[in-house]
């Protein structure tokens, strides 16, 4: 519930109709693409521009009212869910491309704008914005800058943290502050725009984005090739990058995934097969065909039993698109489908794919994996149901040792999914304690009163641990 | 759910935002809340890629105009979650119903069958409560289930034009007393049939040289009645392909009409006399030229599910539906031997593109007549805006639609907008005359641009 005083000034700050608090209306803003996470925000508010962001940010910061700003929540760590109410910032309005400049190579816009409307608008122009986050025709850019997001080119191109170069943010205070810019070369100070990315909203509110952008590769071209089993995949992507090449995309699917993506796509996919590589290598002509032959070879030396060059760009990207689907096709077997984002040091890549095989069997619970596999960036997704109790306790125990096993490789508990609230009580295996502290600390400096997306990625505390007692 | 497992106390306590839960999820008996097929609803994981299909999501953006907000809204009903409510109604009704997110889903959420079903709580709720309004009662009770006071209906119309009444009403101002929607509708009204055009149609048309198959042509109320020539080209088509064709008398609505608003009993009601009727008259295939009806048609057996008389029943008839697109591109190729020199855009029926999966189909047949070229608009298979009554109950979103469509049709430098359903293509008459295109663009049912290039 929202005051009646509030939701006045509230709308002078936006206009009545961008402020929403009918039942039914708060009910559609209480989840995101996470299962099993939902909450009920106390208004959802519309802003459009940076005035208006810091207007609403003075206010909630007055009442102590929390705030969970929101792009399309397409998310997958709860991380706009808005779990002690509050007001749901929703910054699709904010949605220009305020300037494509050709001579900087730079993309400047509004966080709402989403990211596959700028994938067209600078290809339009012969240039190239890489990161492609599986939710790209829907996700925003700034929910992929807030979550981290990453894609199916991280292994050549990185994720959307390479292309931040400036921001405007505002903070919970009410002023609006900008940080980087078009310089390719800046260190003034700290390095505010990196910690701005990845942090899901509870540092300040990213207000307009300028990223970086590339010269469209010329050409590109797409393969596939078929396994027996998981592991010949997984060394076939570690043999292809020892051997130096890197591929644009290697994407990795095993046989559960398979069926239930060429059910969606109807591409005839092999399903008597264990799994399969997709990669797509990008660049001029000579170097692409290069590339792809070689691929082709190594893939065959490491017991590949079928590999097909797909024909044309429209065929390449067809099986693309049904592997960002994955995830979703998933749900098609079972209600409740959880995924994680357990990453790996490639060359470990292997090793991980066996250990959550083993888990699964050990815990009896149904895994299919798929992800990308050059990153060595995995998605073992479980299908369950969240009705049964009983199977949802074994679901946790087994990703709880997935978690750890992706530790003891080297690797980290989330790839380019973010934290929120769903890994959050695994973020210690990965910094320690005394880095939730610092980050605790961090985030105390940015927001005294811990207004901003409570409750995700650290508890709030803006008291220093007493050490020693005086 | 409601985050159990991360309920962390509130750190907040403020007076001007008191807090809102969510109410915990009740499984109830109640009647009102069996037809949810939670299963269904539950495959729904939130992922957001109907959004950018969605036409009403794209002129808000917000979440309840989208379908991954409307399914949620039906998964807080049938939880027990939401009240059904105005406000439920409302959301649901704003809902187009052209399930372009069914296309976009890669969990296969029967989108359009979890609507039906939420508007069919919505009425059986208010019957608790209230009456039905008398229009509601007049069309989905009176009219449309008599084929014969759908015909008479269309008496009344022809004549009504033929009187010149429709000028006399401009010219006087009088049809200012019309509501706006409706209004605007009447400029894009096709002449309609004379009583006698109608009673001179043959019952049984033979194929032209060897007959290969005995077709039944589904003539539909509204499409028989508005658009009389369109089905005599279609059975003309038909035959000219070498079915004989049948019109069946006992036929009547299809119910899609009836199963969109939540008329579920009058749906059925209808459709099972449809079955019988073309059980009887011994077909191959029954025909339909309506995107709409022909999606329709083919749920029948989803409507009956579970029903030990009429499911299986109801399955076999509608596996023996075609679109008339579908069935003509199946068939030996048509020769056409008129050129016809247009440049042509198509927009796809909802129904019959997300509905039944006929995309390349129509676009075939157009690209087999000499002198013509077919060009792509940016998204044809977006919804014009017209969806059933939609253009009426729902009038500024459907204009907003309708407007955003015209821009694209405006790029395509088109002479013909082609359509395969009724209701489309009186939309895309009248988006013509709202885009002041009407000297250089013309709409045409695809039907009827084939027959004329026979």
């Amino acid at each position: 519930m929202i005051s009646p005083e509030l939701k006045a000034q509230l709308q002078a700050l936006v206009g009545d109709k961008w402020v929403l608090d009918r039942p039914a209306d708060l009910y559609a803003y209480s989840y995101d693409a996470t299962p099993m996470y939902q909450a009920m925000p106390d208004a959802v508010v519309f802003p459009a521009s940076a005035q208006e962001v810091s207007g609403i940010l003075q206010l909630a910061n007055t009442h102590q009212i929390p705030i969970i700003t929101r792009g399309s929540g397409t998310n997958l760590a709860g991380s706009t869910i808005p779990i002690q109410s509050g007001i749901v910032l929703n910054m699709n309005r904010m949605n220009q491309i305020h300037e494509i400049d050709t001579a900087n190579l730079t993309a400047t816009v509004g966080p709402g704008v989403v990211t596959a409307n700028l994938h067209h608008a600078v290809e339009a122009l012969g240039l190239f914005y890489p990161p492609d986050p599986g939710s790209m025709r829907i996700s925003t850019i700034g929910g992929n800058i807030a979550q981290g997001a990453g894609g199916m080119r991280g292994l050549k191109y990185g994720v959307t943290k390479d292309y931040v170069m400036g921001l405007e943010y505002v903070l919970p205070s009410g002023e609006i502050l900008r940080c980087g810019g078009k310089n390719v070369k800046d260190v003034a100070g700290y390095d505010m725009t990196r910690l701005l990315v990845g942090s899901e909203g509870t540092l300040a509110v990213i207000t307009e984005v300028t990223l970086k952008l590339l010269p469209l590769p010329e050409t590109k071209r797409t393969l596939v090739a078929y396994y027996r089993n998981l592991v010949d995949a997984a060394k076939t992507v570690e043999a292809i990058i020892a051997s130096k090449i890197i591929p644009a995309t290697v994407e990795f699917m095993d046989q559960g995934t398979m069926k239930v993506v060429d059910d969606f796509a109807k591409l005839g996919l092999p399903l008597e097969m264990k799994s399969m590589l997709l990669i797509e290598q990008d660049g001029p002509a000579e170097v692409v065909n290069r590339d792809i032959e070689q691929i082709a070879t190594i893939a065959q030396e490491h017991r590949a039993a079928g590999v097909e060059v797909a024909s044309t760009p429209e065929e390449g990207a067809k099986l693309l698109a049904a592997r960002r689907a994955a995830l979703s096709a998933l749900s098609r077997l079972k209600p409740t489908t959880i995924l994680e984002d357990a990453t790996v040091p490639r060359s470990r890549l292997a090793e991980m794919v066996e250990e959550v095989e083993r888990v699964a069997e050990k815990y009896g619970v149904q895994i299919c994996t798929f992800g990308h596999a050059g990153d060595g960036n995995l998605h073992p997704t479980c299908m369950t149901d969240e009705r049964n109790r009983e199977e949802i306790e074994r679901v946790e125990k087994a990703f709880e040792e997935i978690f750890h096993a992706a530790i003891r490789l080297g690797g980290t508990i989330t790839g380019e999914h973010g934290v929120g609230l769903a890994k959050k009580d695994f973020l210690h295996l990965k910094t320690g304690e005394a880095g939730l502290e610092l980050m605790q600390r961090l985030k105390a400096a940015f927001d005294p009163n811990g207004i901003l997306n409570p409750g995700k990625i650290v508890n709030f505390t803006n008291r220093r641990r007493l050490v020693v007692q005086r | 759910m409601s985050g159990e497992k991360h309920s962390l106390s509130k750190d907040f306590s403020s007076p001007a935002c008191g807090g809102t839960t969510v109410l915990p999820m009740t499984h109830t008996d109640s009647n009102r809340l069996q037809p949810f097929d939670l299963d269904e609803i539950m495959n729904c994981m939130h992922c957001g890629f109907c959004l950018p299909t969605c036409p009403t999501y794209q002129q808000t953006g917000l979440e309840t105009y989208s379908p991954r907000g409307r399914i949620a809204l039906m998964k807080g009903v049938a939880t027990g979650q939401l009240p059904v409510n105005e406000e439920f109604e409302q959301h649901m009704n704003a809902c187009l119903g052209c399930r372009a997110c069914e296309t976009a889903c890669p969990a296969g959420v029967p989108y359009g069958s979890l609507l039906e079903t939420a508007r069919h709580v919505v009425q059986e709720t208010k019957q608790e409560t209230a009456k039905p309004s008398v229009l509601r009662n007049l069309i989905f009770e009176r009219v449309f289930p008599y084929p014969k006071r759908v015909r008479r209906l269309g008496h009344v119309l022809w004549g009504a034009q033929a009187l010149g009444l429709q000028s006399f009403a401009n010219q006087t101002g009088l049809i200012r007393v019309l509501p706006k929607s409706m209004r605007e509708m009447q400029k894009a009204v096709e002449t309609v049939a004379s009583p006698r055009e109608r009673r001179k149609r043959e019952q049984h048309m033979k194929a032209e040289g060897e007959t290969k198959l005995t077709v039944g042509l589904f003539t539909g109320c509204v499409m028989d009645v508005m658009f009389f020539e369109t089905n005599q080209a279609t059975a003309r088509l038909l035959t000219k392909a070498g079915c004989d064709v049948v019109f069946v008398e006992a036929q009547n609505c299809c119910g899609a009409m009836h199963a969109h608003s939540g008329e579920m009993a009058g749906a059925k009601e209808l459709a099972k006399r449809n079955i019988e009727a073309f059980e009887q008259a011994g077909v191959d295939f029954i025909v339909n030229n309506a995107g709409g009806c022909g999606a329709a048609l083919k749920e029948y057996g989803h409507w009956f599910k579970g029903d030990p008389v009429w499911e299986e029943r109801a399955k076999r008839f509608a596996a023996r539906n075609r679109d008339a697109n579908e069935l003509l591109a199946e068939l030996p190729p048509l020769q056409f031997s008129k050129p016809l020199n247009y440049k042509v855009t198509y927009q796809d029926s909802c129904h019959l593109a997300h509905g039944q999966g006929v995309r390349n189909q129509p676009r075939e047949l157009l690209r087999r007549i000499p002198g013509l070229e077919l060009v792509e608009m940016r998204h044809p298979d977006s919804c014009c805006g017209s969806a059933g009554t939609y253009n009426l109950t729902q009038f500024e979103m459907s204009m907003q639609i309708l407007d955003d469509k015209m821009e694209e049709v405006r790029e395509t430098k088109a002479h013909l907008i082609v359509t395969s359903n009724p209701g489309c293509l009186l939309q895309m008459k009248q988006g013509i005359l709202r885009a002041g295109l009407d000297k250089q663009m013309e709409a045409v049912h695809i039907m009827d641009l084939l027959d004329r290039a026979l």
